[in-house]
């Protein structure tokens, strides 16, 4: 069953991958890379990312200051000693721009992989099983995908007051895994019924053995697209959250920073780099994700690669819309 | 029929998991925090609005679950939502009430703009290929979907605001009038209302344009389109009555949809220009803990995207008879 009529059936092919049926992963990996390193923007993407994860893993290498340290000059502009000045605290912005690079991080890679995780085992379940397991788990999915989500997250977060990072992480997971869900089910649906899973059905091989050898190989793209995807939303999500002071408001993070240079009417008072430094930072993140996804758009539909005009068919779908909506306002 | 059928099933059970969910939540969380919050209101609600507040949350009762859930039930239907907490000793219905105008006024005629605007550039991108338009707005979107709304909405309070001062940039309307229809307010809640709409509709339009364009270039390439070039019709009419008309399809079911999400705002563009709407109320109930409140706006706002599920639905049943047979 599928909430929105009529879309249900383009999800399948329009969202993606049915590869060369029993195609090995290692091969489909082989062509990623080489999507990347052929594809302009994919590279920028990487290149961002790469950027980004180093500043996740050595800050310390890039700014000494300690970032929650309360023991500079207060909202003092940038200068040698403070590049990007200092907060309203005394504490250092630079630093603190740095060292939130790997909260930030965290909450999109963990909550993104965790989504994704949960995606492919309600999609393919869905999808692989049918009859009444179906019904029930798309049911389930279905009804995630069109409460909002950010709403839906506060009322969650209401009820635990001082969550922390994991509750924050399995928040966004629950909430954000639905609509991966819903494309790999089309996906499982499309190709149930291909030769080479029916070759090993014959065969008598077990269901856990098709799912995970025979038809998780054969959307490595798209998963890699549903993970890349979610990340995204989570970068703006989990920014969002943290920006109304949901979640530890004193751990380091561009959500935080902009919760506290609100919170201290950082732009009303001249301190402008407090605000617009994190919110930087989120959009280029956010962009590295969506540049890299571009790479796998053509992996999974290699239709696209041709007319590279055409690239983003996935828009095709309106609840690929809807969800894009949602995600904003969930920002 | 059968249909129509599914499509009513899945907006009542859709409703039933979220009155639910609202119901089971706050009894399922650890160390009830209703438990806390009465024991910070004692003393300074009335006897009854504290009973009322046990009652909601399931705090101080000999009642079975069963007996609870069957008592929430029967509020809802009759409308009896509560007392906010936030404004007491005012109503939750009357709260919302008050909101709900400069919501849908905001966010409902941005996202009318943007879908329009939107799907009128996304024709003419693609079919101008390769033009201007074309190669600007594609790029422009990876950005722009990326930056958070509310974000841009706080550069424009510093640029438009703070620093142009061309626009008022907090509330919804100048505070000193008293609201109703009379040529002052109405002017100054315009105002009020210029520079969220644009933080929303520069971060909204593009995924308008997008889609529009997108299924406009593969529609263009139809064999009928194709047709009538060969019969020599002019490009305009071939441009909107051949290719446009097929292919506003997924926007106009995606726009049928997004009327839903109008109710429940841009919960962050309404807070940081302090937009007293539905999104801004939400926050305001999260941040002082109005349980009451935040429940019967968490269910409004369920309820208004059920809706318009619905009605996409309708819509894509209309225009687009496979929709009807395949099923």
């Amino acid at each position: 069953m599928a909430i929105i009529t009529g879309t249900a059936g383009q999800a399948g092919p329009g969202g993606g991958a049915t590869e060369p049926a029993g195609e090995a992963a290692g091969l489909a990996f082989g062509r990623i890379l080489r999507a990347i390193t052929s594809n302009r923007k994919a590279f920028a993407g990487f290149v961002l990312l790469g950027i980004f994860a180093l500043m996740a893993i050595f800050p310390w290498a890039i700014a000494r200051d300690n970032p929650s340290a309360e023991i500079y000059a207060r909202s003092a502009g940038p200068s040698s000693a403070h590049l990007l000045g200092t907060t309203y605290y005394g504490q250092d912005i630079f630093s603190q721009a740095i060292w939130g690079t790997r909260e930030t991080l965290i909450i999109a890679v963990v909550s993104g992989a965790l989504s994704t995780v949960l995606s492919v085992i309600m999609g393919l379940a869905a999808g692989y099983l049918g009859g009444l397991p179906d019904a029930v788990l798309n049911f389930i999915t279905d009804v995630l995908l069109v409460i909002p989500t950010l709403p839906l997250l506060i009322i969650i977060v209401a009820y635990l007051p001082h969550a922390g990072i994991t509750i924050l992480i399995a928040v966004l997971v629950v909430t954000g895994y639905s609509y991966g869900a819903r494309q790999l089910r089309a996906q499982t649906l499309s190709v149930r019924s291909k030769d080479f899973l029916e070759a090993a059905r014959v065969r008598g091989e077990r269901s856990l053995y098709v799912i995970v050898v025979e038809i998780i190989p054969s959307m490595t793209s798209l998963i890699v697209a549903t993970f890349l995807g979610t990340a995204v939303y989570n970068v703006l999500a989990s920014a969002g959250l943290q920006f109304l002071g949901i979640g530890n408001p004193n751990s380091i993070s561009w959500g935080t920073m902009l919760y506290w240079a609100e919170n201290n009417e950082a732009l009303q008072t001249n301190q402008y780099l407090w605000a617009i430094v994190p919110g930087v930072l989120i959009g280029l993140l956010g962009a590295a994700f969506t540049l890299v996804n571009y790479a796998f758009d053509e992996i999974s539909n290699p239709a696209l690669a041709r007319v590279p005009l055409a690239r983003d068919t996935r828009h095709f779908n309106p609840i690929t819309t809807l969800r894009r909506i949602s995600a904003n306002r969930a920002s | 029929m059968r249909f129509a059928l599914r499509r009513v099933g899945f907006f009542v059970l859709t409703l039933w998991a979220c009155v639910t969910l609202n119901f089971l939540l706050p009894r399922m969380m650890p160390g009830n925090p209703a438990i806390a919050l009465l024991a910070r209101f004692h003393g300074r609600l009335n006897p009854q609005s504290l009973k009322a507040i046990e009652i909601a949350f399931g705090v101080n009762t000999h009642q079975g679950l069963w007996s609870q859930y069957v008592g929430y039930l029967h509020d809802l239907l009759t409308g009896n939502f509560g007392t906010s907490i936030t404004f007491f000793p005012q109503s939750v219905s009357s709260v919302i009430r008050a909101a709900i105008p400069y919501t849908l006024g905001l966010v409902g005629i941005t996202t009318i703009l943007a879908f329009v605007l939107g799907t009128f550039i996304g024709i003419v991108g693609a079919w101008r290929r390769g033009g201007f338009l074309d190669s600007l707005l594609p790029p422009l979107f990876v950005v722009t979907s990326a930056i958070p709304y509310f974000w841009v909405g706080m550069l424009m309070i510093l640029v438009f605001g703070l620093q142009l001062r061309w626009f008022p940039y907090t509330f919804s309307y100048d505070p000193t009038l008293n609201p109703g229809f009379n040529g002052t307010f109405i002017t100054s809640a315009i105002e009020h209302a210029i520079l969220p709409a644009v933080a929303i509709l520069i971060t909204s339009i593009g995924a308008w344009i997008l889609t529009m364009r997108n299924t406009m270039i593969t529609t263009l390439a139809e064999d009928y389109v194709k047709m009538a070039r060969a019969k020599g019709l002019p490009g305009r009419r071939i441009m909107i009555d051949y290719a446009a008309r097929n292919a506003i399809l997924p926007n106009l079911s995606g726009f049928a949809m997004s009327i839903g999400f109008i109710v429940s705002g841009a919960v962050l563009v309404e807070y940081v220009f302090n937009y007293n709407g539905v999104g801004y109320l939400l926050v305001q109930a999260l941040n002082s803990e109005d349980y009451p409140l935040m429940q019967a706006l968490f269910l409004l706002i369920t309820m208004a995207v059920l809706i318009a599920i619905l009605l996409a639905d309708v819509v894509t049943a209309i225009f687009d008879p496979r929709t009807r047979a395949a099923r």
